[in-house]
């Protein structure tokens, strides 16, 4: 690996050497780079938000790895983003608890205050709308996360106010 | 050895298979997808479920999955039990849920594991009545077609693609029931063995592209066994014909050469005997300035023989393309004094040094299946990829075998896939590899090195000292040189068994006999290795055991006039050697016969020219690396679909033209008559007659089929010819028939298949079923006869070491490197490899490019004493200073070895050398 | 704002846990604080280390384990114990990896988060102590990515104990090294199972191994690796501290299994919460505890332990909250989190949107899970909308079984079939009301295939 400041890839996507720097870092703990892959990508997607398909032979060039190999990991986990999402995520739980209090009145809650389903963006690129597993915050369900701050029980009547306070 | 009980019947196995490979080794039916021979278990796709019980008392049992479950001693276990039955029902109900009701537009059909495995399982009408999830297709190359709607998500795939063949750049994508196999993003599929996912794919995801424009059913086509012409590695191919083209090349099993896998050229690269422009009647002109008129077959011979009679002396120009057969008939004709290989000198000398080096340095050539069971390799000058594509992947599962190895250790079985792969993580056995650039070996080498050729053989000629300090030693060797010789050395004495490569790729003496030296240590301390030496061309090893003057020794016959005429066999010359030196010969002979299957340079040059059958429509025998003696059948009759043409095998011409020149009857003559006729003459290639069973061969008194027999449309696909069905063709040359009449089964083991097919078994998993056990052998054995025994020889080191590499100013030295798809005569004129061919470059160090002041994609004049050429230039890290990398394939020179001067050129003007 | 960001709480005061009783959560604050380094010392934290690595051999940790036979707290109920001494060691044998599931994804599960917010230090002490049986090079803490709060204390706790030598070269003076770094994931419920953990960990999609071999005798990279739920780690240092008779104890006649354990009540009960109690407590007992039904509605049926355990029903309530009494039941003690539903509530939605989970979750590696799940769901989606056909009950019945143990690559598709077939046999008929017409006539029948 060259220790060039900032790796470019073919199409110019272009890893920041600060980025790139943690994700050698994240490598470091592990036995093969690929296990830093995961890491990788949330470094990226924290930076940009998600991950441009630019960005995958990008990492496999950081990690020395294929890049079918990391738009495999990519692709398979969930809270990573292969299309752009907005500026805030909010993850709905779905799960049985959430369910049985009634969590499909606030996803259409949601929904409604935001014009856009699971998987969709508003049109000014405020909020991404997506369902999660069981956030672990049963005994206040239903809950829901925004970022980094999960929030329950969230009562239909309460989405308005809540999202108040993301621009 | 283990007994096992299967619906209460007893059966001896091996006890280190699984259950499914048990079974099926058995002879019996059991549904599967993920599982597959060369690969092993994963346990995915759950559908080769069984019932297993505790004893033969237990008579509820559990379902186990054969595939993961091993075959120890005293299992009891039943395929034929409800719930097992239910179960699989279930799970091929589950993967046809998404699958698409495309079966009669779909390329896989009739050949499909799916279908079958359907039709296995009983699965006859679909309950799921919801929708389809779908998925957009890839570009995925010239190759390779792509239609992910059909996956059954058995990641067969990619563990061959990934886990088998090295590549990185097909993934598995997504997850739940939505997962996709392709690239991260669209483009060619890198991997030189893709197309094997055409045979891996249990259904119609990747399909063979160069098939697809003229489709036909497997059942429809007719076949034939045949062998790989795109190398010397001798894989054992099964094409298949339709009104009178070739539509496709599939794997035919071979338990000792390629057994499941080709590589990409030898799959793909067939286009060229289907080409238009192939020359299908005689063509004639009094003179060079004439126009060529087209003859009938009986005036074509009359006025060859006339030319020849009337010849002061007669030079036949064999060739290393062309079989025994052909080449032996040539010889015939002209005699043993006027005979040459139609090889150039200099690799003349090559073949017959690596041929003693076969036979006396004192370890044995391996088998491509033998490479796979050593455990320490060394290669020396090869590029596999580019000379041998199949003899690399066997390489890298002998690198990856070191897995198996240490799981032993943990008592996990081999067959085990995964957890073989967890378990060895990227522990390989050690692979040295020593070539002018890195190589797609190098991830799973231990070291690798980017020598100049001289070096190359200086490092084997260390190593062998190393191992036998009565081997020469290298002066003046560097320290690093000498560190990395010692542990050469010493890995490959640790090894059980250690294997070197080597070749004639880069037209090096040095290299071969470095290895010679190396292989000769080794014998010497006792080791069961072995020593495998690359090839060029498809009949390079037997033309050698055959012996005749190089190419250089005919052309100055002619040039000097010492011969007047001269018949070229199968050869354009003008890939040899320099343009002018052909020219001028073949300027100064009165008479230029050349058979040929394509319009080369060397065709028109002709007088006579006569068109010959390529390998499709001929029968012969060609020697392999290995020194493999294999036939090749004819697939089909030329003349059937097109009577216009006057296609003949090149031996049958050449014995007719003989006949004719010395005014005897002609009578026709059969192979096996010209086949014993070139055994006998020939010490060397007295075992010849044994390649393969004659035309007398029977089975239950039947003739072999070459067709199906769902063959369908014989009385019409002639109709716009003639409305008359004409009567099969008859073939006098082997027990095939061109029909779908005769034997096609597998219970009567026979070595020479023309198709794999067995009641149920559509697919190229019915290989199984003509095998003594899964993954083994043939059960009549496996076609060929190895010719290439080693034997008490006088042999001893080679002291001729080369001084080490030096860059020398403005002297840049040529090295000639050896492409996959591009560098090969024929295959190069398919147009599929043609568009899979990379541009052509000149490959220079980086600073020796900085130095010269060019850069990546500039033109770059590389001038030599015969000729000249403009190529754009590719500069890379890993390269020898001093030298300048040629790419094989595009003209003959400038020659490796050769110093040659550099200039940055204006424009790309092309290889001016050439004319 | 009406709407409060959700903090971790364990509904027993201070007042009410004692070190003796309540070996996981007596240190616990009132406020739900993280327990820093020097709190946790202060009560008694890293004793269990420090005597153990100083005067016990690693068999002696296992054998301990083994007497107390703390059953793993992540749903599978194997005994620590039997894990670790199965762990392959000795010469020729590499150093492996300790690893810590703190994927915490089971629907209705809420309790390892708050071990790992408010107390990471008895989880790194009780690694420590599991990685000193198993002879562990290198510990993982493999959290689930959500779990933003939980990762700053445990890598707030992790730099403690690291620089206060209770991670690093020679722990405690004892000469054993031992470090952990903490992993977080990228979402994927199936990263839960312990194979599928590790794959994920090596940075690769989450698709789980096949056992034998297992990941004791070669897991991350080939090594030998361990891995535990949060809880299970967390008893392993009370357990060392008093010993494996003190630890059966606990539970007295409750049952035979010893220690305490988390468990939990959602649903629509009037307080909903966490408690320490007993292994073996009965579900009344919780009940009780989360104050009963809300609005005075009747109890339908009840998950023991998160989505992928049976349904029981309101007789079951008295039978002990242990892992072979639900094992009897034909459920499954699971996380011992309990789900309630209510008379009014529809058990076909909820399984609907169980199935829903599991079939979305999937990893996509076997053909039951991958291809079995989404048809299910939408035989299910069919019934709820009144769309049902004739047969589609029975299909439900052959699809439970299908995605049954052992029939499938791991447990992720028999999790999702238990709460299906349990639901089909007690509440059949809200199944039986969803179908609405006969099956629609495809093709011919029967077509003709001929034989082979």
């Amino acid at each position: 690996m060259n220790d060039t400041a900032r790796t470019i890839a073919s199409d110019g996507f272009v890893i920041e050497p600060e980025d790139r720097r943690a994700i050698e870092h994240e490598r470091d703990h592990y036995e093969q780079p690929q296990a830093a892959c995961i890491e990788a990508l949330k470094i990226v997607q924290r930076r940009h938000g998600w991950v441009p398909d630019a960005a995958i032979p990008a990492i496999a060039e950081v990690l020395g790895v294929g890049p079918a190999d990391v738009e495999g990991v990519a692709t398979f986990y969930s809270l990573i983003f292969r299309q752009p999402v907005g500026r805030h995520v909010i993850l709905v739980c779905d799960s049985s608890s959430c369910f049985l209090n009634d969590y499909e009145e606030l996803r259409d809650a949601l929904s409604a205050e935001l014009g856009i389903g699971f998987g969709q963006t508003t049109a000014d690129g405020r909020f991404t709308l997506l369902p999660v597993c069981c956030l672990g915050a049963c005994d206040r369900g239903p809950a829901l996360m925004i970022d980094d701050c999960t929030y329950g029980p969230v009562a239909p009547g309460d989405v308005a106010d809540l999202l108040e306070g993301f621009a | 050895m283990a007994t096992i009980h299967v619906d209460g019947q007893r059966y001896d196995v091996d006890g280190a298979d699984n259950l499914l490979d048990a079974c099926l080794s058995l002879g019996l039916d059991v549904p599967y997808f993920c599982w597959h021979p060369a690969m092993g278990s994963v346990g995915a796709c759950r559908q080769c479920a069984v019932k297993q019980f505790k004893d033969e008392d237990d008579t509820r049992g559990k379902l186990v999955m054969s595939c993961m479950t091993p075959a120890s001693d005293g299992s009891w276990i039943s395929i034929d039990d409800d719930e097992a039955r239910e179960f699989r029902a279930s799970v091929v109900e589950w993967l046809m849920i998404n699958h698409p009701h495309d079966c009669p537009v779909c390329e896989e059909g009739g050949h499909c594991h799916l279908q079958d495995m359907t039709v296995m399982t009983g699965h006859d009408r679909r309950r799921y009545r919801f929708r389809k999830r779908t998925h957009r297709n890839q570009y995925l190359g010239p190759f390779i077609a792509h239609e992910m709607n059909r996956c059954i998500t058995c990641y067969r795939c990619v563990r061959f693609y990934r886990d088998y063949a090295g590549g990185t750049d097909l993934g598995a994508f997504g997850a739940n029931d939505n997962i996709y196999f392709g690239r991260h993003q669209e483009g060619v599929l890198e991997s030189p063995f893709a197309g094997n996912l055409t045979e891996v794919c249990p259904t119609g995801v990747f399909t063979d592209q160069t098939h697809s424009e003229r489709y036909t059913r497997k059942w429809d086509l007719q076949f034939a066994p045949s062998l790989c012409h795109q190398c010397a590695v001798g894989c054992n191919i099964s094409p298949g014909e339709r009104y009178g083209d070739i539509r496709r090349i599939e794997n035919r099993y071979h338990g000792e050469v390629n057994r499941y896998f080709l590589c990409d050229r030898g799959r793909f690269g067939y286009g060229y005997v289907n080409r238009d422009d192939r020359p299908r009647l005689p063509e004639w002109r009094s003179d060079r300035g004439d126009e060529r008129v087209t003859l009938e077959v009986d005036a074509a011979l009359d006025r060859g023989a006339d030319r020849l009679r009337s010849a002061r002396r007669v030079i036949g120009i064999g060739s290393p393309r062309a079989s025994l057969e052909s080449n032996h008939q040539l010889r015939a004709l002209v005699g043993e004094g006027n005979f040459s290989t139609g090889i150039a000198a200099a690799e003349q000398r090559l073949l017959a040094r690596m041929q003693t080096l076969n036979r006396e340095c004192g370890l044995p050539t391996p088998t491509l299946r033998d490479v796979e069971h050593h455990d320490a390799v060394l290669i020396l000058g090869e590029d596999l990829i580019a000379s041998a594509a199949r003899v690399a992947l066997a390489v890298r599962q002998a690198a990856q075998a070191r897995r198996e190895a240490l799981a032993a250790e943990r008592g996990i079985p081999a067959w085990n896939d995964a957890a073989v792969r967890t378990l060895g993580q990227d522990r390989y056995h050690p692979v040295f590899i020593a070539y002018p650039t890195p190589t797609e070996l190098d991830d799973i080498a231990e070291a690798g090195w980017t020598l100049a050729p001289d070096d190359i053989a200086r490092l084997g000629f260390a190593v062998a000292h190393e191992i036998d300090p009565g081997a020469p030693a290298v002066d003046h060797l560097d320290a690093a040189t000498r560190e990395a010789a010692r542990d050469i050395a010493a890995r490959l004495l640790a090894a059980e068994r250690p294997l070197v490569i080597s070749g004639g790729s880069l037209g090096s003496e040095a290299i071969v006999e470095a290895a010679g030296n190396v292989a000769r240590a080794l014998a010497r301390r006792a080791r069961r290795g072995s020593l495998m030496l690359v090839r060029r061309e498809a009949n390079s090893t037997g033309l050698t055991l055959m012996g005749g003057a190089p190419l250089e020794w005919a052309l100055d016959e002619l040039e000097s006039r010492r011969a007047d005429a001269v018949v070229v066999l199968e050869n354009d010359l003008y890939q040899r050697l320099p343009g002018a030196r052909i020219e001028s010969a073949l300027e100064a002979a009165e008479t230029v016969v050349v058979l040929d299957h394509q319009r080369t340079a060397t065709w028109e040059r002709a007088h006579l020219g006569l068109p010959a059958a390529a390998f499709t429509e001929a029968d012969g025998t060609l020697v392999s690396l290995e020194g493999r003696a294999q036939r090749f059948f004819q697939v089909f009759d030329p003349a059937y679909m097109r009577p216009e043409t006057r296609i003949r095998e090149s031996w049958r011409w050449l014995h007719v033209l003989r006949a004719d020149v010395l005014r005897h009857d002609v009578g026709d003559i059969a192979l096996d008559a010209v086949t014993l006729d070139c055994a006998r003459h020939y010490p060397d290639l007295a075992a010849i007659v044994d390649a393969a069973p004659g035309a007398d061969y029977r089975v239950r008194g039947l003739k072999l089929a070459r067709e199906p027999q769902r063959y369908s449309g014989r009385t019409a696909m002639r109709a716009h010819i003639s409305v008359s069905e004409p009567r099969a063709p008859q073939d006098p040359d082997s027990a095939f028939t061109f029909s779908m009449e005769g034997y096609n089964g597998f219970d009567r083991p026979r070595e020479e298949v023309a198709f794999a097919w067995a009641p149920g078994w559509n697919s190229p998993q019915a290989w199984n079923k003509f095998t003594d056990e899964v993954g083994g052998h043939l059960r009549a054995g496996d076609p060929g006869v190895r010719l290439l025994a080693p034997r008490p020889g006088g042999y001893r080191y080679t002291d001729v070491i080369p001084a080490a590499h030096r860059a020398a100013g403005d002297a840049w030295q040529v090295v000639r490197l050896p492409r996959l798809f591009g560098g090969d005569e024929t295959s190069a004129r398919a147009a599929p490899i043609q568009a899979r061919a990379d541009a052509p470059v000149v490959r220079l160090a980086v600073d020796d490019a900085a130095r010269l002041g060019v850069s990546d994609g500039q033109p770059l004049r590389v001038a030599g004493e015969h000729g000249a050429l403009v190529l754009p230039v590719r500069c890379e890290a890993r390269w020898p200073a001093g030298t300048i990398g040629v790419p094989a394939g595009i003209g003959p020179w400038p020659a490796g070895g050769e110093a040659v001067s550099l200039a940055v050129a204006a424009t790309q003007a092309n290889e001016e050398g050439r004319a | 704002m009406s709407v409060t960001r959700y903090h971790s709480q364990l509904r027993q005061s201070a007042a009410e846990r004692r070190a003796e009783t309540h070996p996981l959560t007596w240190r616990l604050r009132d406020d739900g604080a993280r327990i820093g380094l020097d709190e946790y010392v202060d009560k008694d934290g890293y004793a269990a280390v420090r005597e153990v690595l100083n005067r016990q051999s690693p068999d002696d940790v296992i054998a301990t384990m083994k007497e107390a036979n703390v059953r793993g707290r992540g749903g599978a109920g194997f005994s620590a114990g039997m894990k670790w001494s199965l762990t392959m060691k000795g010469p020729g044998i590499p150093r492996g990896y300790l690893v810590c599931n703190a994927d915490e994804m089971e629907p209705g599960t809420f309790k390892d988060r708050l071990l790992l917010e408010q107390q990471p230090h008895l989880l790194i002490e009780g690694m420590i102590l599991g990685a000193y049986a198993n002879h562990s090079r290198y510990g993982y803490i493999f959290l689930r990515g959500e779990y933003v709060e939980a990762a700053r204390a445990v890598q707030q706790a992790l730099d403690e104990a690291r620089g206060a030598g209770w991670l690093g070269d020679d722990i405690a003076g004892s000469g054993f090294d031992f470090d952990i770094a903490l992993h977080t994931g990228a979402g994927r419920y199936i990263c839960g199972e312990e194979t599928a953990l590790i794959s994920s960990l090596e940075g690769k999609r989450a698709n789980p191994r096949a056992k034998p071999p297992f990941p004791g005798q070669s897991g991350a990279w080939g090594k030998p690796t361990v891995v535990n739920n949060v809880e299970t780690f967390c008893n392993a240092p009370a357990v060392m501290a008093h010993g494996a008779k003190w630890y059966q104890d606990l539970s007295g006649e409750l049952s035979n299994d010893g220690g305490t354990k988390l468990f939990g009540v959602s649903g629509k009960v009037e307080r909903t919460g966490l408690w320490e109690l007993p292994i073996g407590t009965p579900g009344r007992e919780l009940l009780e505890r989360a104050g009963g039904l809300r609005d005075g509605k009747a109890l339908k049926t009840w998950l023991p332990g998160g989505g992928s355990t049976g349904f029981l029903l309101p007789e079951h309530l008295d039978s002990a909250l242990d892992f072979d009494t639900i094992g009897k039941l034909g459920s499954r003690l699971g996380t011992g989190l309990l789900t309630v539903v209510n008379e009014d509530q529809s058990v076909l939605s909820l399984v609907r949107n169980l199935e829903q989970f599991f079939a979305r979750e999937s990893c996509g590696w076997c053909t039951p899970c991958r291809d079995g799940l989404p048809w299910t769901v939408k035989l299910l989606q069919a019934l709820e909308r009144g769309e049902g056909e004739r047969g589609d009950v029975e299909l439900l019945d052959k699809l439970a079984d299908d995605l049954g143990p052992g029939k499938t690559f791991c447990a992720h598709a028999p999790g999702a079939a238990m709460p299906l077939a349990s639901a089909l046999q007690y509440f059949r008929d809200e199944f039986e009301r969803g179908v609405t017409h006969p099956p629609r006539t495809a093709h011919a029948d029967p077509i003709p295939v001929g034989q082979i």
